[in-house]
C-alpha cells in the first residue's frame, strides 16, 4: 500500500490473464501457427504467448485504483493513459465474476457500474482481477449507504484474517435441488442442445471429417435405415430430447449452483450463484421499481415461474434475474420479500378487460391460422401437397389458434393497489409486471382506428426501469384515464 | 372527443400553430412526389413495363393526393398540448392517436428542433425527455417563438424540482 492509498491489482492475475487472453485468441494463434509455416510454427506460438504475458504484466504494472472518502479512482494504460474517477454516491452496482481459473487462484473480477444508460460502455469501471477477499471488501465498502460519506476507508488491513465486513445479510432465498425439475421446462435450453449438436456436425463436416465414415456413426445410420421411417424419426427425436434434457439439467446446475439471495445491511439485494463461473450480482434497493414474474408456457404448465427485478439503470438480461426457474409459490414468496410487501401483488386476482378485447385476441390468432390453412388448401389443389393435407392442417392450426386467443384474453388483466400497479398479459410467455406506483414516470394512452371502433385503448406505463414501458393492453378508455391519474393524482383527469 | 361521462383523459388546452397544417401538407406532398416520380421513372425506364402500369400509377397518385389532402387537417384537429405547473400533456396522431403525460418532477431535458421546412414556416418541435427508455414526448409544429418561451419555462420549473427524476 502506498501512502496515497493507490492499490494494485492482485499479482495472481499475472497467471490468469494470459490464459484467458489465450482462449480469446485461439483463432489468432492457430492462424499464426499456420502462417508461420510448418517449420517456424512453434516460434510464432512462443512469440504470441510472450506477447500475452507481456500485456498481462503491463496491465498489472500500470493499473492502480483507490477509494477515497468521496471517489473511486482508476488509473490504467501506458500509451493511452486513463484516469477515471467516479463519485461514490453515483455507484449503483458492484458485481463480482470469477471464472474457473480465477477461482483456482482465489481471484474475482470486479465491475463497478454507475447505473446510467449512457451511450458507450465507459460508465463501468472494471478491476480484472483482485483477490476474492479484496473484491468482497470493496463491494461492501462501495455499496454501504449507511456508512457516512465522510468515512475514510483507505486503510486496508493487510491481514486477510480480519475478513470482509462481517454482516452477511438476511437470506431471502436459496436453491432447492427439487427445482431442478424445472430445468427441462425451459424450452430454450432443450433447443440449444439440439442447435449445439447441429453445429458440431457442421464443424466436423467442414473439417473434412465424413461422419458417415466413422464406425459408430455408420452402425447407427445402418440401424436407422433398417427401421420404418416413423420409428427412425421417433428414435432420433427421442435421443435429441434426452440429450436436450440432460443439457438443460447441466446448464441449470452450472448457472444456479449454490444460489442465494440476500438482503444486505447497506440496502442492497445480493444474488450469488454459479458452479464453474461464480457470480455475485448486487442490486441497490433504492433503484428497485418492481418485479416481473415470467411464465413460459411449459414452465407455467409445470407450475413454475421465473422472477426478475425491475430496476433503473440495469441493462436487463442476466443481471436482473432474482430467482432460478422455481415453483410459483416460491416465486411469490420471494417477490413479496423483495418488494417488502405482505403478500406478492403478482398473485392477486386482477381486473379483467372488456369482452371486445377477447374479439381482438381471437381475430389476431385465428385469422393468420385460417390464412395458413388456405395456403395448405391451395398447395394441395396445385398438387404440391397431398390432397388430404388440408384436413389435419385445419384440425391442428385452427383449434390451437383459438386456444391461444382465448388464453391470451384470459391472462389479460391489471390491478391498481395502494402501492403497486400489476399488469398481466401473454400466453406463450405470460408476464406479470408489478410496478411500484412511485416508479411510474408518465403515461401514454394510444388508440388505433380499430381500437376506437371497438371502444378500447392501450394504456402504457412509462418507467425508468426494465423495458421502460409496460402496456395495459386493450382496456376500457375510462380505465386508461383512471390509470393515467396515478402519476400525479390531481393532474391527469379532466377536472369536472 | 369522448362521449363518456366516466373519467376521461384530460384534453390538453392548446392546439399547435395553424401553420403546421401547411407544414404537414408540404412534408407529405414532397414525400409522395419523390415516390410517384420514382415509380413513373421506373415504369418509363424499363423496356417492357407490365400491362396496366398507368392505372397503378394513377392509383398511387390518387392515394398520395387523398393522404396529402386529408391527413394535415385531421392531424390539426387531434394535435394538442398543455404545460401546467404539474405536468406536460400532449396529444398526437390522426388514424392512430396517442395521448401522453409526463409529470414536471420527472422531466430531464427539454429542447427544440427546427428542420429546414419548419424554419420556412416559422415552426419548431419541442422535445421533452424523461428517464425512460420508452422515448420522449414531442410537441410538433409549435410557433417558433412560443416554443422558445415554453422551453425556458419548462427548464426553469424542472430545475426547481429536486431528485434524479427516475
Amino acid at each position: 500500500v502506498r501512502p496515497d492509498g493507490w492499490l494494485r491489482l492482485d499479482a495472481r492475475m499475472l497467471a490468469v490473464a494470459p490464459a484467458h487472453e489465450a482462449v480469446r485468441f485461439v483463432p489468432l494463434l492457430v492462424a499464426a501457427a499456420l502462417a508461420g509455416g510448418r517449420r517456424h510454427g512453434q516460434w510464432w506460438l512462443a512469440g504470441a504467448l510472450a506477447l500475452m504475458l507481456g500485456l498481462g504484466a503491463l496491465r498489472w504494472l500500470t493499473t492502480r485504483y483507490r477509494v477515497t472518502a468521496e471517489r473511486m479512482e482508476l488509473r490504467s494504460g501506458l500509451l493511452f493513459r486513463q484516469h477515471r474517477s467516479v463519485p461514490r454516491d453515483r455507484i449503483r452496482t458492484v458485481d463480482v465474476t470469477a471464472r474457473l481459473l480465477h477461482r483456482l487462484f482465489g481471484l474475482g473480477v470486479l465491475r463497478i457500474g454507475t447505473g446510467r444508460n449512457e451511450p458507450g460502455n465507459d460508465t463501468e469501471l472494471m478491476l480484472d482481477a483482485v483477490s476474492a477477499i479484496e473484491a468482497e471488501r470493496l463491494r461492501a465498502v462501495l455499496l454501504d449507504r449507511s456508512a457516512a460519506a465522510g468515512t475514510v476507508v483507505e486503510e486496508r488491513t493487510a491481514a486477510p484474517a480480519a475478513g470482509p465486513p462481517a454482516a452477511d445479510g438476511v437470506e431471502l432465498a436459496r436453491l432447492s435441488w427439487a427445482w431442478l425439475r424445472f430445468a427441462p421446462l425451459t424450452v430454450l435450453a432443450v433447443a440449444s442442445v439440439g442447435a449445439l449438436l447441429g453445429g458440431a456436425w457442421q464443424l466436423l463436416d467442414q473439417a473434412g471429417v465424413r461422419i458417415e465414415d466413422l464406425g459408430t456413426a455408420r452402425a447407427v445410420l445402418d440401424w436407422l435405415r433398417g427401421r420404418p421411417v416413423a420409428a427412425a424419426v421417433l428414435s432420433v427425436a427421442g435421443v435429441l430430447l434426452v440429450a436436450g434434457v440432460l443439457g438443460a439439467l447441466a446448464r441449470y446446475a452450472e448457472v444456479w449452483w449454490d444460489y442465494r439471495l440476500r438482503r444486505q445491511p447497506g440496502g442492497t439485494l445480493l444474488v450469488t450463484r454459479g458452479l464453474l463461473t461464480r457470480r455475485s450480482v448486487s442490486l441497490e434497493e433504492r433503484r428497485l421499481r418492481g418485479v416481473e414474474v415470467e411464465e413460459p408456457l411449459l414452465l407455467r404448465a409445470g407450475r413454475g415461474a421465473r422472477l426478475k427485478a425491475l430496476a433503473t439503470g440495469t441493462g436487463g438480461g442476466d443481471r436482473s434475474a432474482l430467482l432460478p426457474p422455481a415453483p410459483s409459490a416460491e416465486v411469490h414468496r420471494v417477490a413479496a420479500a423483495v418488494l417488502a410487501a405482505g403478500a406478492s401483488p403478482a398473485a392477486l386476482a386482477l381486473r379483467r378487460h372488456p369482452w371486445a378485447a377477447l374479439r381482438r385476441r381471437l381475430t389476431r390468432a385465428v385469422v393468420p391460422a385460417a390464412l395458413g390453412c388456405l395456403g395448405v388448401a391451395v398447395a394441395a389443389g396445385a398438387g404440391v401437397l397431398p390432397a388430404w393435407a388440408t384436413v389435419p392442417a385445419a384440425a391442428v392450426l385452427l383449434p390451437s389458434a383459438a386456444w391461444l386467443g382465448v388464453d391470451r384474453y384470459r391472462n389479460l388483466g391489471h390491478l391498481l393497489t395502494a402501492t403497486h400497479l400489476v399488469i398481466r398479459s401473454g400466453s406463450l410467455v405470460r408476464r406479470t409486471v408489478v410496478l411500484r406506483r412511485s416508479g411510474i414516470i408518465g403515461w401514454r394512452v394510444s388508440r388505433s382506428v380499430l381500437q376506437r371502433a371497438a371502444g378500447l385503448a392501450t394504456a402504457t406505463a412509462i418507467t425508468a426501469a426494465g423495458a421502460g414501458r409496460y402496456d395495459v393492453l386493450d382496456c376500457d378508455p375510462a380505465t386508461a384515464a383512471e390509470l393515467a391519474t396515478t402519476v400525479s393524482p390531481d393532474a391527469a383527469a379532466q377536472q369536472s | 372527443v369522448s362521449e363518456r361521462a366516466e373519467p376521461a383523459l384530460r384534453t390538453p388546452a392548446h392546439r399547435v400553430s395553424r401553420r403546421a397544417v401547411a407544414w404537414w401538407t408540404v412534408r407529405a406532398g414532397l414525400g409522395w412526389l419523390v415516390l410517384v416520380l420514382a415509380a413513373a421513372g421506373v415504369a418509363l425506364g424499363v423496356s417492357d413495363p407490365p400491362r396496366g402500369w398507368p392505372v397503378a400509377l394513377a392509383a398511387l397518385a390518387g392515394l398520395a393526393a387523398a393522404h396529402t389532402a386529408v391527413m394535415p387537417s385531421w392531424r390539426y384537429r387531434v394535435h394538442r398540448w398543455e404545460a401546467t405547473d404539474d405536468a406536460v400533456y400532449t396529444q398526437a396522431g390522426w388514424l392512430s392517436q396517442q395521448w401522453r403525460v409526463a409529470p414536471m418532477s420527472r422531466i430531464q431535458t427539454v429542447d427544440t428542433e427546427r428542420g429546414p421546412l419548419q424554419q420556412l414556416f416559422g415552426l419548431a418541435t419541442v422535445t421533452v425527455t424523461t428517464a425512460s427508455a420508452a422515448g420522449p414526448l414531442h410537441i410538433e409544429g409549435l410557433d417558433a417563438r412560443l416554443a422558445g418561451q415554453l422551453v425556458e419555462r419548462l427548464t426553469a420549473s424542472t430545475q426547481a424540482t429536486p431528485g434524479d427524476a427516475t
